[in-house]
């Protein structure tokens, strides 16, 4: 396969930079997945895309609106009703839903291309996704492995906690360069590093 | 203004697109009965108190939604799926009933 470009190169910039004088509170970096791909199932057979999901990762996606996890290399979280987001490091996801969801099960969309997935990570992550996004980013509210849909500005954004201080943030690809500098314009004053 | 979605919970107004008085009852698009697709489109109840309405989380999960909205007050008294009741209605017409 060919090299992917990261839509954020020429403003990702390794090191540390703003207030960090007193310490870094604040990580971020493109988690660069190999697959992302939405998967809908048609009314009432939610249930055969959670098993199918469970085929393919491994993943045994917990019930309620939201619910997800992840195993450090594939992710899933629902983000609408009956709709999930399943990420991989690896390529192919894609292809291997299109064998298990049937036509009579729901859809199968490949945002490999489509997509940009950021990490935001540290003591202060839920304190500067605050400035950007109104929902409840405590921990009892937005428990680990779950997945939110909300927007910035009226552009899309998708929602993972993946650690109790690390969210990773799903953007339109032509959106992610300028979604990335406003991130790490609000993280300045804490104090910010890219890996 | 808060609206809670049954699927993303509390979340504020600006995430919400207004779909229109959930009043309505659209005619049959063959119909050519003119009084009723003039209350359609024209009649509205605009009450001061609870209204009925129509609501996308189009900044959210996208879900269509019914509201109850006080026109006076904002207050949002009931949210639900507007799909649970096509699901219901299909689910209906699947077992033989109305
Ligand atoms: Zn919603």
């Amino acid at each position: 396969m060919v090299e992917r470009q990261s839509p954020l190169e020429p403003e990702f910039h390794v090191g540390s930079h703003g207030n960090f004088e007193h310490g870094v509170e604040i990580l971020l970096t493109e988690t660069r997945p190999g697959s992302i791909v939405q998967l809908a199932a048609w009314p009432g057979e939610e249930k055969k895309l959670m098993a199918a999901i469970r085929t393919v990762t491994g993943l045994a996606l917990p019930d309620g609106a939201g619910g997800g996890l992840s195993d450090g290399v594939k992710s899933v979280f629902g983000f609408a009703p009956g709709k999930f987001t399943v990420a991989d490091d690896a390529e192919g996801l894609a292809a291997a839903f299109a064998k298990v969801v049937t036509p009579d099960i729901g859809t199968v969309t490949d945002l490999s291309h489509g997509r940009t997935a950021i990490r935001i990570a540290g003591p202060k992550a839920e304190w500067v996704l605050a400035k950007f996004f109104a929902i409840d980013f405590a921990l009892p509210a937005f428990p680990i492995g779950a997945g939110r849909s909300t927007a910035h500005h009226d552009v899309f954004a998708q929602i993972q906690r993946t650690g109790s201080d690390q969210f990773d943030i799903h953007v339109f690809r032509s959106f992610a360069r300028s979604f990335w500098n406003a991130l790490c314009h609000a993280s300045e004053e804490v104090g910010y590093e890219v890996q | 203004m808060l609206i809670t979605c049954p699927y993303c919970g509390p979340r504020d107004v600006i995430e919400f697109t207004y779909q229109g008085d959930g009043n309505r009852e659209r005619p049959d698009p063959a119909s050519q009965n003119f009084e009723a697709w003039n209350a359609y489109v024209y009649d509205r109840l605009n009450p001061a108190g609870d209204h009925n309405e129509i609501w996308q989380h189009s900044g959210g999960c996208r879900a269509h939604l019914r509201v109850v909205r006080n026109t006076l007050t904002h207050e949002i008294s009931s949210v639900a799926f507007v799909r649970g009741d096509h699901a219901s209605a299909a689910r209906r017409k699947a077992e033989g009933q109305s």
